[in-house]
């Protein structure tokens, strides 16, 4: 008997510790508390040690994961992490973020047993234990080349490339539009799911390594990329991120307490509504909140909300559960805190009352029609079926178009048309000789992972450039 | 950081004059751009117009009203005192282009942001009509200078305590019956703003207005400024400030700057309570 209870729970995934729904669904800490070393040495100990691991294939970057997971199962955690850092700098924010069930953990052999190993989360330990411990990632004693490079934005995109072309010695100064970097990092993806303390360990850790940062330089604005090169830089990384939010496009849709999800989650993460009055931003509390849309942004908006006091949350969706694009822990984070979904439901117009707020939508259900060019079954209005549901506050997050404020003052600049920079999707070179571009920009919304390898891609040939042009 | 060098309080208190340095910015701003402050780690992003720049000294000047939290904890910042953050010049720039005879309205804090736009006018050989107004004598900014860059200069006040009294609204009408006007350029409250279109509107004169919406990060990022002109959503931040007055919809406008009413109470309530102790 003994033994049989061993194999089934050598079978099964070690849980990661969590904060309960009930409490946690109103602060604003992290939600998965992170394995113990002993949950992780277990969860470890799972690994098949795959001879041609599929799991490395479904990871962006590469991760060269049995190897890793082989070091945690040894408790040599130091030197796991030191084996993840060889290909990922930012293994804190992907063991939280990424979406492993469509990556590194969707490709391990276990997934078809429907026990994947947990890839994340021991990524995610191995990086914990290393801030811990204050294990720093040992930079070597380089020559400086005496080259300069520009990086335009600072999120994972821009972060990636700065420290990669550090690496190999070149200079580095990173312009960033905000007051504070770290892109999506630190203004979109709430405190809840990525302590900002972590982003922050990693610019810091940037800065020691000799990386300059200006903030509140608005690329195109501040300064151009022409005049970047006119101050002696070599080379130029554009990672500005997609940035500019999409509406519905539907009547009512200016009324008081409809807004983007960027506007909402600014407001929340960087400008630190969950403080004010301490901080001083204001956000509208909404009692009966809806957020249209339902991936990664959409939970992030209506996890927020709830935590900012909502009696109810409804996620609205025009599809079904199947399509929604969030990662599958969210989904299932924000249903354990009391979200409900309301689905194939699109809304149609926006209620508001006399003094211009909004009260309530009108909605019409939908079904799913034939597969449209994303593969997706595309949701078809059934007529007659409008109906109406009462709110105090829309969050629309129906996703991102191209910032063209960077791209539109960049003069030789070639966008594809629906203004996102063409960059080859090798090295990142864009149409200007001296010019890389890549993450969302060049993609249009993406994932962090993505956004990072992009950001690698251009270091390396970026470094080529530098190198071959002396 | 942003240093203040100079400061100046005007209209008895209720509107401040700073000069910052921000090198950068005074080398790129144009008339009709805007920079965002942040006074500390906790302070909100106010968007405020640039009254002035000066590349050679590297700074900045922006006049603002104290209406409320951020303001008045601007107001509290001496020479010598910083704003953490300064971003800019944002905003499309006015387009600055001899037309023949502008009529610049201005009302209020207004006055600031319409000076170096009046200024840019003339310089282009415009022959430019300044009519300026305030609630009371008191309240009334830059009179000298909209002067100097005006060929003619009116001044009202709604009290009577100096020049006309009534709205200038009123001095617009007498000048577009008397004369030939080429553009309108009014900046003020949103109210005024609006009466200045609804008076022009039968002259077909080209009206163009600045608009104040509720602004965060001043990229185009979060859309919280939109506004919608001739029915089409746009961005002050990124398309504007400087709109076509004839197709806002200010009514609109109008409500979504009350969007925060109840919440900056809290704030400025809080924020006494901190100073109280
Ligand atoms: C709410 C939210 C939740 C998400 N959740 C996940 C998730 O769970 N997992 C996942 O993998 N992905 C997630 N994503 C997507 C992921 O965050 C992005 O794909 C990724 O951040 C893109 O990285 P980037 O470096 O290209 O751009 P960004 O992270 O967008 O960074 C761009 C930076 O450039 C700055 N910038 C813009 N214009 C200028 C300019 N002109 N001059 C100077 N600086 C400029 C911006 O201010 C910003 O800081 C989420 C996105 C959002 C919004
Ligand atoms: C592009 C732009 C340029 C501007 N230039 C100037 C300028 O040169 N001088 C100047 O005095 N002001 C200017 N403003 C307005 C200024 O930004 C606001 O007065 C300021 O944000 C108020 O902040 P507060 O915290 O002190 O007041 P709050 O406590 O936020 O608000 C106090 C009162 O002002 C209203 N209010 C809030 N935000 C705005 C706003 N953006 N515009 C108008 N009223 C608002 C509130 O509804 C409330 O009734 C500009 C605004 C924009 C968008
Ligand atoms: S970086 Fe992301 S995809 Fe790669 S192993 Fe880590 S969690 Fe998986
Ligand atoms: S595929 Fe799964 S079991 Fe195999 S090495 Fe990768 S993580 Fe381990
Ligand atoms: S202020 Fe955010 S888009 Fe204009």
């Amino acid at each position: 008997m003994a033994g049989n209870e061993a194999v089934t729970e050598k079978k099964t995934r070690v849980a990661m510790p969590e904060q309960e729904p009930d409490y946690r669904r109103r602060n604003f800490e992290e939600v998965p508390l992170g394995y113990t070393p002993e949950m992780a040495v277990k969860e470890a100990s799972r690994c098949l040690q795959c001879k041609s691991p599929s799991c490395v294939e479904g990871c962006p970057v590469e991760i060269d994961i049995p190897a890793f997971i082989q070091l945690i199962k040894e408790e040599k955690f130091d030197e796991a992490i030191k084996k993840i850092w060889e290909k990922n700098r930012l293994p804190a924010v992907c063991g939280r973020v990424c979406p492993q069930e469509n990556q590194c953990e969707g490709r391990c052999v276990l997934m078809k047993k429907g026990r994947p190993i947990a890839i994340g989360n021991l990524e995610r330990f191995a990086a914990d234990f290393a801030r811990e411990k204050g294990i720093e990632e040992a930079s070597p004693r380089l020559v400086p080349t005496g080259k300069k490079v520009a990086i335009v934005g600072s999120g994972p995109a821009g972060l990636t490339a700065a420290a990669d072309l550090m690496a190999k010695g070149h200079q580095v100064t990173i312009f960033e539009a905000l007051h504070k970097p770290g892109g999506v990092l630190v203004y979109g993806i709430p405190e809840f799911r990525l302590p900002k303390d972590i982003v922050a360990d990693e610019v810091e850790s940037l800065e020691r390594q000799g990386a300059e940062i200006e903030c509140n330089t608005v690329v195109g604005r501040t300064v151009t990329i022409n005049e970047l090169f006119e101050e002696g830089y070599d080379a130029v990384f554009i990672g500005v991120g997609a940035g500019l939010p999409k509406f519905m496009n539907i009547p009512g849709e200016n009324l008081v307490g409809i807004m983007s999800a960027n506007e909402y989650l600014t407001r929340a993460n960087l400008m630190k509504v969950y403080l004010f009055p301490e901080y001083d931003t204001p956000i509208p509390k909404g009692k009966n909140v809806a957020v249209l849309g339902a991936g990664n942004v959409a939970m992030d908006s209506g996890r927020t909300a709830m935590r900012l006091g909502a009696d109810t949350v409804r996620i609205v969706y025009r599809r079904s559960r199947e399509e929604m694009p969030a990662r599958a822990a969210e989904i299932h984070h924000a249903e354990e805190e009391g979200i409900e979904f309301l689905l194939l439901t699109n809304p149609i117009r926006f209620l508001g009352d006399d003094r211009g707020r909004v009260v309530g939508m009108e909605c019409i259900k939908m079904e799913l029609g034939e597969p449209d060019a994303s593969g997706r079954r595309r949701p078809v209005a059934i007529e007659g079926s409008e109906f109406e549901i009462s709110c105090d506050l829309v969050i629309i997050a129906v996703g991102t178009d191209a910032n063209p404020l960077l791209t539109r003052s960049t003069e030789g600049l070639k966008l594809n048309k629906w203004g996102y920079i063409e960059a080859d999707p090798d090295t990142g070179k864009t149409s200007i000789e001296g010019v890389w571009a890549g993450g969302d920009i060049v993609t249009g919304s993406a994932t962090v992972i993505q956004a990072m390898g992009a950001g690698r891609r251009a270091a390396r040939s970026i470094h080529e450039y530098l190198t071959h042009n002396s | 950081m942003f240093e203040i060098v100079k400061r100046k309080e005007m209209a008895n208190g209720t509107v401040i004059l700073n000069e910052i340095k921000a090198p950068l910015i005074a080398q790129k701003a144009k008339p009709g751009q805007f920079v965002i402050l942040k006074a500390d780690e906790r302070g909100e992003r106010i968007p405020l117009t640039m009254a002035d720049s000066d590349p050679e000294r590297g700074t900045i000047t922006v006049i603002y009203k104290v209406v409320g939290r951020s303001t008045e904890l601007f107001k509290g910042l001496e020479v010598g005192d910083s704003y953490q953050d300064a971003i800019g010049p944002l905003g499309q720039p006015t387009h600055l282009e001899k037309v023949g005879t502008v009529v610049c309205v201005g009302g209020g804090t207004g006055i600031a942001v319409l000076h170096p736009i009046a200024q840019g006018l003339k310089r282009v050989g415009n022959r430019v009509v300044g009519i300026i107004g305030a609630r009371t004598e008191g309240l009334l900014i830059l009179e000298e200078e909209m002067r100097a860059v005006s060929n003619e200069l009116f001044v009202c006040t709604d009290d009577g305590s100096r020049g006309h009294h009534g709205f200038v609204t009123d001095i617009l009408k007498r000048v577009l019956e008397e004369e030939n006007v080429d553009l309108v350029v009014a900046i003020g409250p949103v109210p005024m703003m609006k009466f200045v279109t609804e008076i022009t509107k039968p002259y077909k004169v080209k009206t163009l207005v600045s608009l104040n919406p509720i602004m965060i990060d001043g990229t185009g990022m979060c859309g919280g400024c939109r506004v919608s002109v001739d029915g089409v959503n746009k961005f002050a931040c990124v398309d504007g400030p400087e709109f076509d007055g004839h197709k806002v919809d200010f009514d609109q406008l109008m409500q979504r700057l009350r969007a925060y009413q109840s919440e900056e109470k809290t704030s400025s309530k809080a924020h006494r309570c901190r100073l109280d102790q």
